[in-house]
């Protein structure tokens, strides 16, 4: 196997870095390919969490890269996918504990082991960054369709570029179609137009995505939610399927017009 | 009600139109590091050059930072004085 190793990253925080990692990881997993979530964001460990894989850990990132356990016991394995493991951040260290040739050397050794190697970053654009970034052969920026983090987005961008890696692809997260609708929310072709790289996937804003993340289940593996889909297309357009945007929610812009006909509403 | 009237009668732009339009120019100055500030003396002093060597008409030169995807062009639009109007 020669693995991909992909990057999420965003600049700005809660963009939803970790739960597209922890998605995708579970996506990619469930279409049958082998997959290792990485969690760089080092003292402020999460995506254990979001994966419900917290009770599991004994060794974390930090003790592989310092040589304190063999790289295959930092690796936790997922309850549900045995295709699926996660080695998680460290929690009482921080950013500088390991370094972007660290991170490089690390993912050379599991890459002819697995499909993917799925890095989650940390926000900012200081050394946790530096350290998701290195070992990247493919980058997604995360963003939201809203002014601050669509700025940080293109901040990251133009440092991807500036790092010679192959041009950073765009997830547009949490977008809500009744506000698009209104003309109170940028659409997903303004921030496309805006930022000028390739769009890889939209995900709706979703209620069942927190609710499944305190369940610790990630959101993909409920069928029935949209966001569930969108980050299912993401992963599959990763291994190079060629999957239609959703079309967002004509149905429930129709109910919320009926809904304010009925209330007699502006 | 009152939105839609105002859209209707082109009153007021939506919230989303007046965001793309601010991170349009936010985003033209963070990717170039060059403020506006910055754009204004970078013009008088490419007037003052270029003037020490053809009389140009500076009241109606534009310098501006055009945007294509990724790409970035600076454009300075310098008209001549028309020769009716030259000292000599």
């Amino acid at each position: 196997m020669n693995g991909r190793v992909v990057t999420i990253t965003s600049g700005k925080g809660g963009v939803g870095k970790t739960t597209t990692t922890a998605n995708l990881g579970l996506a990619l997993a469930s279409l049958g390919q082998n997959v290792v979530c990485i969690d760089t964001d080092i003292g402020l460990r999460n995506l254990d969490v979001v994966m419900g894989l917290e009770n599991r850990i004994v060794y974390d990132l930090v003790d592989a890269v310092e040589g304190n356990c063999r790289l295959t016991q930092a690796m936790i394995r997922d309850r549900r996918y045995a295709n699926l493991h996660l080695i998680p951040a460290a929690q009482t260290r921080d950013k500088s504990a390991i370094a972007p040739s660290d991170m490089v050397r690390l993912c050379n050794e599991l890459r002819p082991e697995v499909d993917w190697v799925i890095i989650d970053s940390p926000a900012g654009i200081e050394r946790g960054f530096r350290n998701a970034l290195a070992p990247a052969d493919e980058v997604l920026v995360i963003t939201n369709p809203e002014v601050s983090s669509v700025r940080d987005a293109d901040r990251i961008i133009g440092l991807v570029e500036a790092d010679e890696k192959a041009p950073a692809k765009l997830v547009i997260n949490r977008i809500n179609p009744g506000m698009v609708k209104r003309g109170d929310m940028l659409s997903a072709s303004d921030v496309v137009d805006l930022l000028a790289i390739p769009l890889i996937g939209i995900v709706p804003e979703d209620e069942s995505v927190l609710v499944s993340t305190n369940h610790g289940q990630p959101v993909v593996l409920n069928d029935k939610s949209k966001a569930g889909t969108a980050f299912l297309n993401i992963a599959r357009r990763l291994m190079g399927e060629d999957v239609p945007l959703m079309v967002l929610d004509e149905k429930e812009g129709l109910l919320m017009r009926l809904g304010k006909l009925f209330s007699g509403g502006s | 009600m009152a939105s839609f009237l105002d859209r209707l009668f082109g009153k007021s732009t939506s919230s989303a139109v007046q965001a793309k339009e601010r991170l349009h120019l936010v985003l033209v100055h963070d990717r170039t590091d060059l403020s506006p500030e910055d754009l204004k003396s970078l013009k008088d002093r490419l007037i003052q050059v270029i003037s020490e060597y053809v009389e140009i008409n500076a009241a109606d030169t534009e310098i501006q930072i055009q945007v294509e995807g990724r790409e970035q062009t600076l454009i300075a639009n310098i008209p001549l004085q028309s020769p009716r109007l030259r000292r000599r």
